[in-house]
């Protein structure tokens, strides 16, 4: 049982890291604007959509991972205005911009349910002059890794920023955003775009890794991408100088080794919904089981 | 300076619910002005300020800023003017960030919501010598949580905050009531000075009738939507605590509270 763990270890924090990108744009919904984001399962296909048909087409590999950001930009910013301008609830407004993305994937992909892209397609990992200069056992944690620490750094100066301190603002208080003059409204509506727009680049991301795409890859996204940030979070809470960002990574990471353990305990990959389901409602009530303890104390 | 005119309110109309608040309600206040408003539960002090403040709009009539009809306008663009503190400390700071962020906030209100540094580190003297004047060491504490401060420290900055933002008008939604009585006077303290040396239009709901007798030079009795006493400069300040209270007890007797 251990050694299946440990001989699945290299390529279980691969996908701690690829799945990092994903729980990066859920703290931007979730921590940072308090909003539950359900668009998530139609936007994390939605880029492995967009990217896999633009491979499969003969782009080059990251302006298709550009262009699955920017169609999940467009996600986000739909769920917004829908949110913002039509009044819907925060929930609704995500769920039916997710039911509304599984045609559209489907449309984009040419009505194919499952695309594989071949194994001498030019990907982020494979066939590009970066990646062929490393031992193809590094490509992913390398490649990946960087492309991690990348966003992270960039989210952490964004949110240093004026516009980032008005983007936590907006959920931690929206009275002071209305007070410095600000529609609260519009702030929401960018912060769900930048948050798709990061969650599409994870789905292309994984696309472009596992060379398949598969349009129901995105049910229970949402769950495991919060799992990954509220195991982040909770970890590091006691500690100071850890960043939400590098909470975030290392809770995508500690998540998916979770999972691997379950599986290599003797769990069939076909119970990996139902372990993540598990964890989540272990790692929610784990948490209001503490607040009540500190409630009564 | 700062007008409603003839302004009507009524909650949930037309169904048996229905309170007529204000009717042909009319009120100036001159730039410069400080209005002290009491009166009863219900009596439309809350009301008024929402209105005012563009979260509630008038079913009819105007509310004109210097002239010019702001009753349509957004509540986010009227703060460009308006500074507004409420009753819950909470509501004027953002827990989840530090006290020097929260100045920053703050700071940025007159500026653009860009890309630069959210914190200006060349204002982090003034910001500093700004909560020292408060005198509750919040100068030394910058990189606390503003959740992590008492409603009387909350409120304090969510005060140093507004007198960071470029506005002419500081609305006052009894910013003292969750305090305890010495955070309270400590505030009220604040409030006034600020007022002063900014030369700010100030209106402040209270139910402190010492504070609305104290502070300010109008003072307005509000009861079932409209003012019942108005006295201003001289006449407020012949007015004595028991005249006050004497009229403030028939208009409660009469609401049955």
């Amino acid at each position: 049982m251990l050694s299946t763990f440990l001989a699945t270890l290299p390529s279980t924090l691969e996908q701690g890291l690829l799945y990092a990108v994903l729980a990066l744009g859920i703290m931007i919904t979730y921590t940072i604007l308090d909003f539950p984001d359900l668009t998530v399962d139609g936007s994390f296909p939605l880029g492995g959509a967009v990217s896999t048909t633009l491979l499969l087409r003969g782009w080059d590999p990251l302006a298709a991972l550009l262009a699955a950001t920017a169609c999940g930009a467009l996600a986000g910013l739909c769920t917004g205005l829908i949110h913002v301008k039509l009044r819907v609830r925060a929930l609704f407004s995500g769920i039916i911009m997710m039911t509304a993305l599984y045609s559209i994937n489907l449309r984009i992909t040419g009505g194919n349910a499952l695309l594989s892209i071949p194994r001498t397609a030019s990907t982020l990992f494979r066939n590009n002059a970066a990646a062929d200069l490393l031992p193809p056992w590094l490509r992913v944690p390398i490649i990946a890794g960087l492309l991690v620490l990348a966003l992270k750094v960039l989210l952490d100066l964004f949110l240093s920023t004026r516009a980032g301190y008005l983007l936590r603002a907006a959920g931690d208080n929206e009275t002071v955003v209305t007070a410095l003059g600000r529609d609260k409204g519009n702030v929401k509506i960018a912060g769900l775009t930048m948050a798709n727009a990061l969650v599409a680049l994870s789905g292309a991301v994984v696309c472009q890794e596992q060379r398949l795409f598969e349009v129901s890859m995105g049910t229970g996204t949402m769950v495991l991408a919060l799992a990954s940030v509220i195991i982040g979070v909770n970890l590091f809470r006691r500690v100071e100088r850890v960043r939400p960002t590098t909470a975030v990574i290392a809770g995508s990471i500690l998540y998916k080794v979770c999972v691997a353990f379950a599986i290599a305990c003797g769990l069939s990959p076909m119970d990996m919904k139902l372990v993540t389901a598990a964890l989540f409602l272990g790692i929610l009530a784990s948490g209001s089981l503490k607040r009540k303890e500190k409630a009564h104390a | 300076m700062l007008e409603l005119r003839q302004i009507d309110k009524v909650y949930n109309p037309g169904t048996v619910r229905e309170i007529g608040l204000f009717s042909d309600f009319s009120l100036t206040v001159p730039k410069g002005q400080f209005v002290s408003v009491v009166g009863s539960n219900g009596s439309g002090k809350t009301t008024l300020l929402n209105i005012l403040c563009g979260s509630l709009p008038p079913d009819s009539g105007q509310v004109l800023l210097d002239g010019q009809d702001i009753t349509r306008q957004k509540e986010h663009l009227r703060a460009r003017r308006f500074a507004r503190i409420y009753q819950n400390p909470a509501l004027g700071t953002c827990a989840k960030m530090s006290i020097r962020e929260n100045m920053a906030l703050a700071d940025n209100k007159r500026r653009r919501m860009n890309l630069r540094p959210g914190t200006d580190r060349s204002r982090l003297p003034l910001w500093r010598q700004m909560l020292a004047e408060l005198g509750l060491g919040l100068e030394n504490m910058m990189e606390a949580r503003a959740g992590s401060l008492s409603g009387g420290q909350r409120q304090a900055l969510a005060l140093t905050m507004s007198r960071l933002t470029p506005v002419d008008f500081l609305i006052l939604d009894e910013h003292t009531a969750a305090l305890d009585p010495k955070a309270a006077d400590i505030i009220m303290h604040l409030t006034d000075r600020m007022v002063r040396e900014s030369g700010l239009t100030a209106i402040m709901v209270t139910h402190n009738l010492r504070f609305a007798l104290d502070y300010g030079d109008r003072l307005l009795m509000m009861h079932q939507g409209h003012a019942v006493l108005d006295v201003r400069d001289e006449g407020k300040r012949r007015l004595e605590m028991e005249d006050l209270l004497r009229l403030f007890n028939e208009i409660s007797v009469e609401c049955g509270n």
